[in-house]
């Protein structure tokens, strides 16, 4: 028996992150712009995105959804509310979406008739911190219920994301949030990061997501 | 614990590299890990034990060679390393930075293995 040493030099999630460009490549053919919600159990993902959905509906844009849940359909049932077509991923246990996991999800999707696919993760803000997922954006949740210090308690989630956005504002004065110390370690782990504000209960900071998204959409794909 | 899913992927990717090199067994793997990977040492050492059971790298030792983060300073014009992942500022001049210049490695840099003596000639002569 003789010992050898191996060069080897791979990512640990090589695997998962080549389907994900794959994915990424996919989409970006058929003009689809895709937005990855992560936040803790909830933050308020399915709240938001029924808002999101309906609103983009009567737009007139064709958008829809691919839900994560532990155990149940609850989220994919609300979210189908909206009329757009969801679909559910049932993780039966584990705490992240996965690149195949998702593209198992998309058969039969015409994909270049979609302007947004919106993904909700597992409620976690751990593991899909590490998985990509093909999206364009990775949009992390915060609420104002969960204390200001979360992103310093998660900087690796609130590092790798690229737009914050703080929900349930309608309660910032019953939680007594600071709202200002929650954007600042916001920023202290992500400087420059983006962050609105919004409620899904009053509609408030609504139109400003909703602008930067179709913004986004339009930078990404001028002719479309 | 989290870090389960991380250690079956390491298990995985090393074990197919392992038998594509004709090893019968897997002695130490060899992991660059960032501070700012999200991934906690002591629960990945605690799932590579779980995750190795049964396979090629049973009984192997994960050797991780920790990286710390490092930012690009706009100011300073060079990289500096951060102090701690809940402060991206720039340690000499205050500056806010947010271009990572090191510490979200998850990555394996090398195995070592144990092949059968013929299989080892083989290899070299390839
Ligand atoms: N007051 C108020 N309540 C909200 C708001 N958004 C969500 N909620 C409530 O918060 C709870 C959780 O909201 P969800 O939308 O289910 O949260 P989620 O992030 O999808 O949760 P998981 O999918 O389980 O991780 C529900 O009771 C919502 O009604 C908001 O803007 N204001
Ligand atoms: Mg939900
Ligand atoms: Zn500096």
């Amino acid at each position: 028996m003789a010992t050898r040493y191996l060069e080897i030099r791979q990512g640990v999630l090589s695997k998962n992150d080549q389907l994900a460009a794959g994915l990424r490549e996919r989409f970006a053919r058929a003009g689809l712009f895709v937005v990855n919600l992560v936040s803790s159990p909830g933050t308020g993902k399915t709240a938001l995105l029924e808002r999101l959905l309906a609103e983009m509906r009567a737009m007139g844009l064709h958008v829809a959804a691919v839900v994560g849940d532990l155990q149940t359909d609850n989220d994919a049932r609300r979210l189908a509310r909206s009329g757009a077509p969801v679909r559910q991923i049932t993780t039966d246990g584990m705490c992240h979406l996965e690149a195949d996991m998702l593209a198992g999800k998309l058969e039969g999707w015409d994909l270049d008739a979609l302007d947004f696919l919106f993904i909700e993760n597992v409620g976690n803000l751990v593991c899909p911190t590490w998985y990509d997922l093909g999206e364009d954006i990775r949009l992390v949740l915060l609420s104002v219920t969960e204390g200001e210090d979360k992103p310093l308690k998660y900087p690796v989630m609130f590092n790798s994301a690229d737009v914050a956005v703080i929900t349930k504002t309608d309660l910032t004065a019953a939680c007594e949030c600071n709202l200002d110390a929650m954007r600042a370690n916001i920023r202290a782990v992500r400087p420059g990061m983006l962050i609105f504000e919004t409620s899904a209960k009053t509609g408030a900071g609504l139109s400003e997501l909703l602008a930067f998204l179709l913004a986004q959409r339009r930078a990404k794909y001028p002719t479309a | 614990m989290h870090e389960l899913s991380i250690a079956a992927s390491l298990v995985e990717s090393v074990e197919q590299a392992a038998r594509r090199a004709g090893a019968q067994r897997v002695a130490r793997v060899f992991l660059r890990l960032g501070a700012l990977s999200g991934v906690a040492k002591d629960a990945l050492l605690f799932g590579y034990d779980v995750a190795t059971a049964g396979t090629l790298l049973e009984g192997s030792r994960l050797v991780i060679e920790e990286v710390a983060v490092a930012v690009h300073c706009e100011t300073c014009r060079r990289d500096v390393k951060l102090s701690s992942i809940q402060d991206f500022r720039c340690p000499v001049c205050g500056q806010p930075c947010a271009q990572i210049a090191a510490g979200r490695e998850l990555e394996i840099t090398g195995i070592e293995i144990e092949v059968a003596d013929d299989a080892s000639l083989q290899a070299e002569s390839a």
